[in-house]
């Protein structure tokens, strides 16, 4: 092979090697796993690529995708690969403004689409966007009253390709052969906690590597089965339901609706899962609820075996021995507790488990250490490919994100900062060489992220490097910390702690609203809205033992003394959130000032009034007074 | 041409005449909604095409064939199924039995053959799967696909409730009031699927509803019943501006007024 390992080569070696033998992808359709083996993926991809061929689709156009995870967007994203094309995938929940800004500087000329929510938006775009095309669609339901020169589906672009083969046969396969591992394989735009998203680009060498290096810390084998859940806008999707997926030839299985992703793990028991600390702190707070819910025994056992997972989990970290009694006690549990809230979860099969994208408390990540599930940190950028840094499974540190995979340089500057070098580090911003070289100097990738490497040579990560915060009267902390250690607890979903040049530290924090309506319930606390629950006393007094529980955990001088409940989510519609869930800090900062300025007026409530952004787009302003709840006794402790 | 034909039919219960005298024809696939103050017999006209009840005078034709005095469940066979006012499923089975069973009036097996799920049965049963599974994927309804109907929103009932009318493969569809007790996104999304249903399955919708809004948007042409007595008919905007209908809805004196204020 001339152009060296590009993604469409390893698709045709897949297909050789694997053929109808097994299974490639799997979706859940209609109540049933439909499985597509290695061999329909090629005749699928092919089709489709010879489809872009005819619409006019050139190596090196660009093809949006938006979606969730569906076969057909994989396939297409794959098909335009094969082309020397760059698929460009956008996150499905985007807006109509970011979904602008991302097709036209992309000069993305096609784009598939899932179904009718995001044709339409495409659609009220399309005079703003001169550069697209041909708008094609995989669920055609609802649209079949559409009559639009630009749209055409998925299945009729497929048509085109059997047409285009017949006429140009041999085309699909010398467009693979032409093709180079330095092609541009991907392009990724970040969600960027600050500014307008910036386009990563990344070569087929940049993916392949990756995928390579991480291979040699865990050994992904064909047989291995992942959940393709994640928006493929996020490069950690991309990496894994494709990259790995055509390297090491496993299956990638979607679930029916995103709803249905959890139950849909449960039937699949995926051997690799990744996901982000909301997820791993949502399944934690599912579990505290369902024993909260269950029977007197249940309970009784829940609460006997759960400290010996955590303390078994600790030992094992700090790679001391377990006492004989410990491990026999921990068997038992296996047995009655750790093994079925495993299965309960989906999580029976998994070999390997990461979190990585954000700081995942230390609690939620020894709870899942404790039941047997072999979660590990990671670390990394969509810059660098995803994955630079990784526990191992033998050497895992409760606050470390671990060590550097195989061909990665990890180094911390002077300042603090944490840079990077490997194989995976990307092409630069699309359009932005500017941007590219603010982040990458002498083949360095400059991450923003403040941290140190410790005595064992793992990677510890503090936060941005921008969020690291520090009182007036110079004691420093880190927000995330206080964040993640509040999300702990089932009632609290989200979190913004702050303190930054001022006297003490305060937190607005956003109430799990299922969880905590549920608990309204059984109290028979009534409530209307989430607005209107957020400001009941109850649930004041209730998120006081929370803070109350946090603060004991934290030294003197960075525990919370003032707190309120905010009447709405924080939300990535109302740009307070990127599209992977971050909470942009300094945006809130700036919305909130109101809420910040009566934590240090001492002032008992406060009102504030909030632009809200509806989904169409639309905004309306609506006011509210928030009671601000001081914690007893916090400033008395104060050194 | 009309699908459904209803011909001067009445229906009196003790000395209340509920229909007095109602003609009107449905048009195959359009959507026709049925308005009209409380009382005014609307219920009591979709219980009799239904087969509920049957009228004391007249006739009702589904295309050609007199259905007047037939059964319910033959009527649902010939295609025409309905759902109630107030969700009328079954809330200890999940959503996925409940719309198994609006597949009964289509199943062959008897008895004895379901009971052992063997030969035809389970080839029949493996079928009628499949339909009820199009219209999950349809309704979007996947996520409770196994809960039990008891512990779902009102909303989501609903939904329920049109899949299992849905499930019959209906010609003609009746919905007593699908957004009764709704919050505006779950109307929103009714609306949409009531749409979808009558564009992509190509069914006959007709429709009771209150919110004047949704009928409106939703529907081809109008019929208003009073007392029993169909008085007015036409396109949304004829209904709206028919001083009768005013009148009927806002009583004589406020009509007068109203009509004077345009």
């Amino acid at each position: 092979m001339d152009g060296g390992a590009t993604l469409p080569r390893l698709l045709l070696r897949n297909a050789q090697r694997f053929g109808h033998r097994k299974a490639a992808m799997r979706e859940k359709d209609r109540g049933i796993w439909q499985t597509y083996s290695w061999a329909d993926s090629l005749t699928q991809i092919k089709a489709f690529a010879l489809g872009l061929a005819a619409l006019g689709f050139q190596r090196g156009d660009k093809l949006a995708l938006i979606g969730d995870n569906r076969p057909r967007l994989y396939w297409a994203l794959t098909a335009a690969q094969c082309l020397g094309g760059i698929p460009v995938p956008l996150y499905q929940d985007a807006i109509a403004r970011e979904i602008q800004f991302v097709l036209d500087h992309s000069d993305a000329s096609m784009v598939i689409a899932e179904d009718q929510e995001q044709v339409d938006k495409i659609l009220e775009l399309q005079d703003s966007l001169p550069k697209l095309t041909y708008i094609i669609y995989d669920n055609p339901k609802g649209l079949r009253n559409y009559r639009h020169s630009m749209l055409r589906s998925f299945s009729q672009v497929q048509e085109l390709g059997q047409q285009f083969e017949r006429d140009h046969p041999g085309y699909f396969e010398a467009q693979v052969e032409v093709g180079s591992e330095e092609d541009i394989a991907l392009i990724c735009y970040t969600s960027g906690t600050t500014g307008s998203p910036k386009g990563v680009m990344l070569s087929h060498r940049n993916l392949i590597a990756t995928a390579n290096n991480l291979l040699m810390v865990d050994r992904y084998v064909e047989d291995d089965e992942i959940m393709a859940y994640l928006p493929m806008a996020w490069v950690g999707d991309t990496v894994l339901s494709v990259v790995m997926a055509q390297v090491t030839g496993l299956c990638v299985n979607c679930p029916e609706r995103p709803e249905t992703a959890q139950q849909d793990m449960k039937e699949i028991g995926p051997t690799v899962l990744i996901a982000p600390p909301r997820i791993w702190e949502s399944m934690l707070s599912q579990v505290q609820v369902m024993i909260d819910d269950s029977t007197f025994l249940k309970r009784k056992l829940y609460h006997l075996f759960s400290p010996i997972a955590q303390k078994v989990a600790a030992l094992r970290m700090k790679k001391e021995a377990l006492p004989w009694h410990l491990r026999a006690l921990y068997h038992l549990g296996n047995l009655f507790v750790y093994a079925p809230i495993r299965d309960r979860l989906g999580l029976r099969r998994i070999r390997y488990a990461y979190t990585g994208g954000a700081a995942l408390g230390p609690e939620t990540f020894l709870f899942f250490r404790g039941l047997g599930v072999n979660l590990k940190q990671v670390y990394g950028q969509t810059e660098i490919a995803s994955i630079c840094c990784m526990h191992r499974d033998d050497d895992v540190k409760l606050e470390t994100v671990g060590t550097p995979v195989p061909q990665t340089d990890i180094a911390i500057t002077e300042s603090g900062e944490i840079i990077s070098r490997n194989p995976g580090i990307f092409k630069g911003y699309y359009k932005n060489p500017q941007a590219t070289a603010e982040v990458v100097k002498d083949g360095w990738l400059y991450s923003g992220d403040a941290g140190l490497i410790d005595e064992d040579g793992h990677l510890v990560f503090f936060d941005r490097s921008k969020d690291m915060a520090q009182l007036n009267d110079g004691t420093r902390f880190a927000p995330t910390y206080i964040e993640n250690k509040l999300k702990f607890s089932p009632y609290i979903r989200e979190a913004v702690v702050i303190g930054q040049d001022r006297p003490h530290v305060a937190a607005m924090i956003n109430i799990d609203f299922e969880v905590v309506g549920k608990w309204a319930e059984k109290r028979g606390i009534p409530y209307t809205s989430y607005t209107d629950l957020s400001r009941k006393r109850e649930v004041y007094d209730l998120i006081y033992k929370e803070v109350e529980r946090v603060n004991s955990g934290l030294p003197a001088a960075t525990r919370l003394q003032k707190y309120v409940l905010l009447h709405k989510e924080l939300d990535p519609d109302d740009e307070e959130m990127t599209r992977t869930r971050k909470v942009r800090r300094r945006y809130i900062t700036e919305k909130y000032a109101d809420i910040i300025e009566a934590f240090y007026e001492e002032k008992p409530e406060v009102t504030v009034k909030t632009v809200i952004t509806y989904q169409d787009g639309r905004q309306a302003e609506i006011e509210y007074t928030l009671p601000i709840r001081t914690v007893e006794g916090v400033e008395a402790v104060q050194v | 041409m009309g699908v459904l034909t209803i011909e001067r039919v009445g229906r009196s219960f003790g000395g209340i005449r509920a229909l007095d005298d109602v003609s009107l024809e449905v048009t195959a696939g359009e959507i026709l909604a049925i308005i009209g103050p409380n009382g005014a017999g609307k219920t009591t006209l979709i219980n009799a095409i239904s087969g509920r009840y049957h009228p004391d005078r007249g006739r009702i034709l589904l295309e050609d064939l007199d259905i007047t005095f037939l059964p319910p469940y033959k009527i649902a066979r010939r295609g025409i199924a309905r759902t109630f006012q107030n969700v009328a499923l079954f809330k200890g089975m999940t959503v996925l039995d409940n719309l198994m069973l609006g597949r009964h009036v289509h199943m062959k097996s008897r008895t004895w053959r379901c009971g052992l799920y063997w030969g035809l049965a389970q080839k029949e049963e493996i079928a009628h799967r499949q339909v009820v599974e199009d219209i999950i994927d349809f309704l979007e309804i996947e996520p409770i696909r196994k809960r039990l109907v008891g512990e779902l929103p009102l909303g989501l009932q609903k939904r329920v409730e049109l899949g299992r009318a849905l499930a019959v493969q209906p010609r003609v569809l009746l919905l007593d009031e699908p957004m009764a007790g709704m919050n505006l996104e779950e109307k929103e999304d009714m609306a949409r699927f009531i749409l979808d249903v009558n564009e992509e399955l190509r069914t006959t919708v007709l429709l009771i509803e209150h919110d004047m809004g949704v009928v409106m948007d939703l529907s081809d042409r109008i019929v208003v019943l009073d007392l029993g007595r169909k008085i007015a008919e036409g396109t949304p905007s004829e209904v709206r501006s028919n001083p009768d209908v005013i009148k009927a809805y806002l009583g004589e004196e406020s009509a007068a007024g109203w009509a004077a204020k345009g």
